[in-house]
């Protein structure tokens, strides 16, 4: 009877390799509290560098003596990149915390079903609400995806069915489209629209300039999603006697319609908290406006921004509430386009 | 008994589309072309109503600094100058600070997500820093301007201390509050996930048989990244950080309300005065005149140009990495 060898892992962590790497950090940590002690330095910024120095220090340091010279490199560049990573995040999560602590005592029950017509920015938070923000940037996005869905599918469908002479020069176009500013989208309805014919603040105003920033999110998207559409499919559609026009319409758009879903998402969430555009266009008004083709109407941006710039405490608190209610919004969204997008294409 | 025999006229084929795919093609293609009238129409508009200023001023519009109008009782301008050139200056400050920060950090955590973090981390940091660039920027720009800037000042000190003596890092007179160096770090954090997610994607391109082969002949991940994935990267990189520029120099809000905007050309970044195309449009804009907004207007289509430019650039430059699999 031979023996037989059991399988190894030699490139996995072993319980030694844990408990050193968490020694690193712990000991990293300690010494970086005892060095700011020592010196005059102070600050979460002293804390943050002297634990990176000191592990980076620590953990090249044992590499060089183990395995030399270039692992000693790679363990640094290890700390570097992880180092990257840390305040990549860290920005995201001040930010979520931040709304969060200072939003919530800015929500009250009439927050969502009054506006802020009958209340000034020093009231207390109880009176006034976002009614007419929430409604305002509803029909600002409504408006705008009724007009910027079909173009922009039109255009996605232009650069992969068509894939007509102009499929190079528009598929640029639209990524230059994608880095317009949106106060340039803003200055341009205003004089090409506004001024000459409409003359007034509307919702329609900023929703025209909305579409012009939801175009090219959901061109470049939905092109994603078409190109994923295996051949196959057009091939058997025209097989089968149907025109182009059959084939796209019954078999391409119907199995790409849940990306076509999260292309549409991911625009609303681009423009959702748009704010430059709006504050040309839309008046910003207190008061719910059904009507929105005439008048001035109130935006969540808006309303945020007025807030802001009040600058008495309560309004600041309003700003903040604001804010998070935009950001329930956004996350809403974002998490509902990748709940579409995980579902393979059937 | 005759008999007749039919013969079989030959089937029509034509390859000429039908009725309806003729309608198809054309009402996809126009829709397809929508892209094109729009990007013509905000340059002719904008320039048929700043056309005006643009005579008036000629080149003076983006070399000289000044800004300011005088009228009469009558709303008659008596007076006029507009020049953009601080403003200029202060967008590109603004942006190249931006870039500056975000692009090393953005490269190691793109390299962090593709060849250090572990699969569930990796799922998560995606998932996260993709939906933190879809925040809204006022978002970013009311918490900068509360929670982020008191640390960036003591920071902006802090380089003043130790690296004052750089011409780049002077600041004179002794003023911090609202520098460019403030809007830069605002504008980074909005980029980082930008750049992150550009970079990622072209690293995650570089050939896996070469990654192997790096690992078998033995070298370390560092050296295996030195060796194939950043020459792979390297141009896909700096078209990232292109489109990072084109973003932060068209930034709005975020910028005016943690800028200090200062109708003087100023290139310490960080003292506390400096300009920006886009948010001088949003705080000229309330009080100005009808010949003033002809001037915004024209300031508006410099602005469209430069962000036009640095995309056009950015972009070609990622696509040209994307098909040379080196």
């Amino acid at each position: 009877m031979s023996a037989v060898a059991t399988p190894q892992k030699p490139w996995a962590k072993k319980p030694a390799d844990r408990i050193r790497e968490i020694s690193f950090l712990l000991g990293s940590l300690a010494f970086s509290y005892g060095f700011v002690a020592a010196t005059e330095m102070k600050g979460k910024l002293a804390y943050g560098f002297i634990f990176f120095v000191a592990y980076a220090v620590l953990s090249s340091t044992y590499s060089f003596l183990t395995r030399g010279a270039p692992a000693a490199k790679d363990a640094l560049v290890k700390t570097l990149v992880a180092l990257g990573a840390v305040l990549t995040v860290l920005p995201i999560s001040s930010i979520l915390f931040t709304v969060l602590q200072k939003g919530l005592p800015g929500l009250h029950f009439g927050l969502l079903s009054n506006d802020m017509s009958m209340a000034t920015s020093t009231d207390p938070i109880a009176t006034g609400g976002v009614l007419h923000a929430i409604t305002g940037t509803l029909t600002l996005v409504a408006l705008a995806l009724v007009m910027s869905v079909p173009l922009g599918i039109l255009t996605a469908l232009y650069l992969t069915e068509i894939k007509g002479k102009f499929a190079g020069p528009i598929r640029f176009l639209v990524q230059a489209m994608s880095g317009v500013p949106s106060i340039v989208a803003g200055l341009f309805i205003l004089s090409a629209v506004l001024y000459p014919i409409t003359k007034g603040f509307s919702a329609l105003m900023g929703a025209l300039a909305l579409t012009i920033l939801m175009i090219p999110t959901i061109a470049r998207t939905s092109e994603e999603v078409l190109l994923l559409i295996p051949n196959d499919l057009r091939e058997a559609g025209t097989a089968l006697g149907g025109t182009q026009w059959r084939t796209v319409a019954m078999i391409v758009l119907p199995a790409a319609r849940s990306g076509l879903m999260t292309a549409v998402i991911l625009g609303v969430a681009r423009i959702a908290g748009e704010t430059a555009p709006l504050l040309l266009l839309t008046g910003g008004g207190d008061k719910v406006n059904p009507n929105p083709f005439n008048g001035s109407v109130g935006s969540l941006p808006y309303y945020i921004w007025k807030a802001f710039n009040a600058g008495s405490p309560e309004a600041i608190t309003r700003a903040w509430a604001g804010l998070l209610v935009l950001m329930v919004l956004v996350l809403l969204l974002f998490t509902l386009a990748r709940a579409l997008t995980s579902r393979k294409v059937s | 008994m005759s008999q007749t025999v039919t013969i079989p006229s030959p089937r029509q084929l034509s390859t000429e589309p039908r009725r309806s795919d003729k309608v198809f093609r054309g009402v996809v293609t126009t829709g397809g072309l929508s892209s094109l009238v729009i990007l013509g129409l905000i340059a002719l508009f904008l320039f048929y109503r700043g056309y005006e200023v643009l005579r008036e001023e000629g080149l003076s519009f983006i070399t000289s600094a000044d800004w300011s109008i005088t009228l009469d009782e009558s709303a008659n301008v008596v007076e006029s100058n507009f020049g953009l050139s601080a403003m200029l200056v202060g967008t590109i400050l603004c942006a190249l600070v931006a870039v500056v920060i975000a692009v090393p950090i953005s490269v190691f955590s793109a390299l962090f997500l593709n060849f250090y973090a572990p699969q569930w981390m990796k799922k998560i940091l995606v998932a996260v820093i993709d939906m933190m660039a879809a925040f809204p920027s006022i978002l970013f720009g009311i918490w900068g301007f509360l929670v982020l800037m008191p640390s960036v000042e003591y920071w902006g000190k802090l380089i003043n201390k130790y690296l004052g003596w750089i011409p780049l890092f002077e600041v004179n007179p002794y003023f911090f509050t609202r520098s460019p160096f403030v809007a830069g770090v605002v504008l980074a954090i909005m980029i980082i996930p930008i750049i992150t997610s550009v970079s990622r994607e072209i690293f995650a391109q570089a050939p896996l048989d070469r990654i192997q082969a790096a690992f078998a002949l033995g070298a370390t991940r560092w050296t295996m990244i030195k060796a194939v994935v950043i020459p792979h990267g390297r141009s896909g990189v700096v078209g990232g950080a292109m489109l990072g520029l084109g973003r932060a120099m068209g930034e709005t809000v975020a910028v005016y309300t943690v800028l200090n905007i200062v109708f003087q050309i100023n290139w310490q970044v960080l003292l506390g005065a400096g300009g920006n195309v886009a948010s001088l449009i949003i705080l000229k804009f309330g009080e100005a005149s009808e010949y003033e907004i002809k001037a915004l207007m024209a300031a508006g289509l410099v602005l469209f140009f430069l962000t036009l430019s640095v995309n056009a650039i950015a972009n070609v430059i990622v696509k040209r990495t994307g098909k040379s699999g080196r």
